[in-house]
């Protein structure tokens, strides 16, 4: 197979029988991997395949568990800790790694600084910055401050960065993902610069559009296992997101009630519009469970809190019951009997440093008084129930809630959302991190809670945990509705067309390749 | 599986460091008792006890109110300054108000509605500032702990503000009597102590402060109105700075631009000695109170004994104070 640019040259990096564990739990099986000089090489798959993993390896940042890297044409162990980018290979991170604070000439040598007769050489440094950014064509000032650059122009300064450094690989993980279409295109343009002066690129996004214009070669990944190496002109995007989803639901999932088409619509939501996200309009009906799909930073988390009220939207109406509603405290929203369970267990859910009993109740403590104090017997009793209700597995209750596993954390969580009892549950990204026994419990909570009358949105990030659970799927694109999905349209490769772009709500018109 | 094998590892140790973590200020304090008994057969006798208490007991009450706004995640570094401005200001009034009132309890009350009345809007303007004007804690406190001391210096033109005799007779024995033998400050720390570990341990506002202090995103999510909460601990510690000066000013009844100072300083380490986090996310009320009281027989045993220099006092409760915080980090590993 000849890449598009003609060269056949050996690969500079290469990777064979990769295999990749965190403990007991397998991530990546024997994956082969290889990237030439001049070419870029794109990697893509479902979120939790296994890419990220990939590329630490690629980088030297983790170790393989077995199989080798040939750097070179020879077989080398990458240095751990970044070192890696003394031989050339330098990764770009999706969270940019730049000190705010420091000036972009700064940056650029940070760690390698120029010194003459042991002070800096300010003037030196600022020089070459400034010619490094020339060759680069962006029009930065080597003495900006970092913390004043545009997300693009902070990108352009890693990439600055990565070349000052001669990179000979650099590895990309999602970088047009914070990007508008103009800077996109800059960035591409950046790159065909530099793999015209050989250097390889290895590019990871969730978008079949970029991926189709800028490389050579396409790897697909899926729950840790090589689908394919295919060259892009064999390629369409269809055929991308089939290989990428490929897969049939297993029993995991509670059978779905059918859903009642009469059912009151409970909360309707119409032309939000909130930071981040545009121009949202949805429906939620008694007993539904409706997934939100898309891709990480789609804008899913942005609707939902807006509309439980923890940010405030700019424009748009919401209804409970059909009645208007403007939160602006959670306080009201948790009153009015709509709860948010966020993703972010950790530094958003759950108390690490105290035990059960005050984080199951810290939402609804004022359930828990006695003549103005904490009834704390009252509290014991509803741990209890918890416990027994969501099958929350502690050594006791006074254990911190930090030392609790991922699944008994996410169902302890889940307890705390339901104490407010609330008749419409938003539940942001559920299953995340725990194991798939856990995830089943999770599943038929949910499923039951519909069963009983209650509203369930669903936002995941695991497409088929959202076909798997919902009755509809909304699916979001960039801050906006990309698409509502019924019945027989919930199926992989559909949510994948709306959510990368391919498809738009309506029609089924094509975005050119 | 590997996680449960350190797990056993670590319990004997840990189980040992759980005990420390409760009773260390404890065990301190009977540390501290046991060397004062050894070194002056005066040290446990009934007078040299109560006039130590009764001296922490304005460092107490304000450390108790520090108590709260620390476990919140906050810091109040105007403690001090704002006792002078407060004794100031009730000076004045009482003064003011003699001949209109003449001599008497109700001078007295009306400087202590004053007393207190200072104290609650000083917090409410600190309060304000840190959660309305998102400035950080020890910047806003840091400035207002300079304008109060510069406030009371004005005031007193430099010099001291000294209460009408005749009045300061008449409240006198708020500082120096007391009820059955005990004097009337360490009733007030006691009640106080007693109400905030009560407000702490049994109510929402104390639950809502450590969570606050933990994690405050955490909170947020759990529909806590985080702005509130941290607003309600800076004005409980400006009325407890109140509480505190009007036991204070019967004792000399003046204030100079020397009043207070240094109180801070002493009310956050008897804070942090007694176990709350610096960091926030956990406080104990009655920890406070051992942790003042040790710094107060510090200087008390340094007093009754003849070996060290008792210009020495300020070293020993530093080291206490770096002592109490590398358990801590010890306890948290």
């Amino acid at each position: 197979m000849s890449s598009a640019n003609g060269t056949s040259a050996p690969a500079i990096l290469s990777a064979h029988r990769i295999s990749k564990s965190f403990g007991d739990i397998p991530v990546l099986f024997s994956i082969d991997f290889d990237i030439r000089p001049g070419e870029v090489h794109a990697i893509i798959g479902e979120n939790g395949a296994g890419k990220s993993t990939l590329i630490k390896i690629l980088s030297g940042i983790e170790q393989p568990t077995s199989g080798s890297i040939s750097f070179d044409g020879k077989t080398v162990v990458l240095p751990p800790n970044g070192a890696a980018e003394a031989m050339g290979i330098v990764l770009i991170h999706q969270e940019q790694n730049l000190a705010e604070h420091l000036t972009v000439a700064d940056s650029i040598f940070l760690g390698r600084e120029l010194k003459r007769f042991g002070f800096l050489n300010q003037a030196e440094m600022r020089r070459r910055a400034a010619a490094v950014m020339a060759t680069l064509h962006v029009a930065v000032d080597p003495d900006a401050r970092i913390g004043s650059l545009s997300v693009a122009d902070k990108q352009m300064v890693e990439i600055a960065k990565a070349i000052s450094r001669d990179a000979r690989v650099l590895i990309m993980d999602e970088p047009t993902a914070v990007l508008s279409v103009g800077e996109t295109q800059t960035l591409f343009e950046q790159i065909r610069r530099l793999t015209a002066r050989g250097v390889a690129v290895i590019f990871i996004s969730h978008k079949l559009d970029e991926i189709m214009e800028l490389a050579q070669r396409v790897t697909v990944l899926r729950d840790g296992q090589l689908i394919a190496t295919i060259g892009t002109e064999a390629l369409t995007p269809d055929s991308i997101a089939q290989m990428m989803v490929g897969r049939e639901l297993s029993n995991l999932y509670p059978p779905k009630h059918e859903p009642d088409v009469d059912a009151p619509v409970v909360l309707r939501v119409r032309n939000l519009s909130a930071t981040g996200v545009s121009d949202i309009s949805f429906d939620l009906r008694r007993g539904e469970i409706l997934g939100f799909a898309g891709l990480i930073g789609s804008g899913r988390t942005a609707v939902a809190e807006a509309v439980v009220g923890l940010t405030s939207h700019t424009g748009g109406q919401i209804e409970l019951d059909g009645k208007p509603v403007d939160f602006t405290q959670v306080a009201q929203s948790v009153d009015a009997g709509l709860a948010y369970m966020t993703k972010d267990r950790k530094g958003k859910g759950l108390l690490l440093n105290m035990g059960l009993q005050p984080n199951l109740t810290l939402l609804t403590l004022k359930k828990h008084m006695r003549a103005g104090f904490l009834d704390s017997a009252s509290e014991a009793r509803a741990l209890e129930r918890a416990v027994r209700r969501f099958d929350v597995r502690a050594r006791d209750a006074s254990v911190a809630v930090g030392r609790l596993s991922g699944g008994n954390q996410q169902k302890l969580m889940l307890g705390k959302t339901m104490e407010s009892e609330p008749d419409i549950i938003i539940m942001d990204e559920p299953t995340r991190g725990i194991d798939v026994g856990t995830k089943q419990q999770i599943y038929h909570i949910i499923a039951a809670l519909a069963a009983e009358g209650k509203s369930v949105i669903v936002i995941s990030s695991e497409m088929q945990e959202v076909i798997g659970l919902s009755h509809r799927v909304v699916v979001m694109r960039q801050g906006r509705l990309a698409g509502v999905l019924e019945g027989a349209e919930i199926t992989e490769s559909e949510i994948m067309r709306y959510a990368a772009g391919i498809k738009q709500s309506g029609h089924d018109e094509r975005i050119s390749a | 599986m590997s996680a449960s094998a350190p797990d056993m590892a670590a319990k004997p140790a840990r189980g040992f460091r759980i005990d420390l973590k409760t009773a260390g200020p404890l065990v301190a304090l009977a540390l501290l008792v046991l060397l004062g008994v050894t070194l002056n057969e005066n040290f446990l006798t009934y007078n040299n006890l109560t006039n130590v208490l009764a001296r922490s007991s304005f460092i107490g009450i304000i450390a108790i109110g520090a108590t709260f706004v620390i476990t919140s995640g906050g810091l109040d570094l105007s403690v001090g300054s704002m006792a002078a401005v407060i004794a100031g200001a009730m000076i004045m009034v009482m003064n003011w108000l003699i001949p209109s009132m003449g001599i008497g309890w109700g001078v007295v009350l009306a400087g202590m509605a004053v007393g207190i009345l200072v104290g609650g809007v000083a917090g409410v303007g600190n309060g304000m500032m840190i959660t309305r004007g998102r400035i950080e804690a020890f910047i806003v406190t840091l400035g207002t702990m300079g304008i109060f001391r510069s406030l009371v210096t004005f005031l007193a033109n430099g010099g001291t503000l000294s209460l009408n005799f005749e009045v300061a007779d008449v409240y006198r024995p708020v500082y120096y009597d007391g009820l059955l033998g005990v004097p009337y400050p360490i009733i007030v720390f006691a009640l106080v102590a007693i109400g905030g570990e009560i407000v702490m341990r049994r109510t929402a506002f104390g639950r809502y402060c450590a969570a606050i202090g933990s994690n405050e995103q955490v909170a947020r999510y759990s529909s806590i109105n985080v702005d509130n909460v941290r607003l309600m601990t800076y004005i409980l510690q400006g009325v407890l700075v109140g509480v505190a000066v009007l036991l204070y000013v019967p004792r000399l009844g003046s204030a100079s631009s020397t009043t207070g100072v240094l109180w801070e300083l002493e009310a956050i380490a008897g804070v942090i000695i007694g176990g709350t986090t610096l960091k926030g996310g956990y406080g104990r009320v009655w920890g406070t109170v051992v942790g003042v009281v040790i710094l107060g027989l510090i200087g008390n045993i340094l007093n009754l004994q003849s070996l060290i220099s008792p210009y020495l006092n300020g070293a020993f409760q530093g080291v206490i104070i770096i002592l109490a915080v590398l358990l801590q980090r010890g306890r948290r590993r």
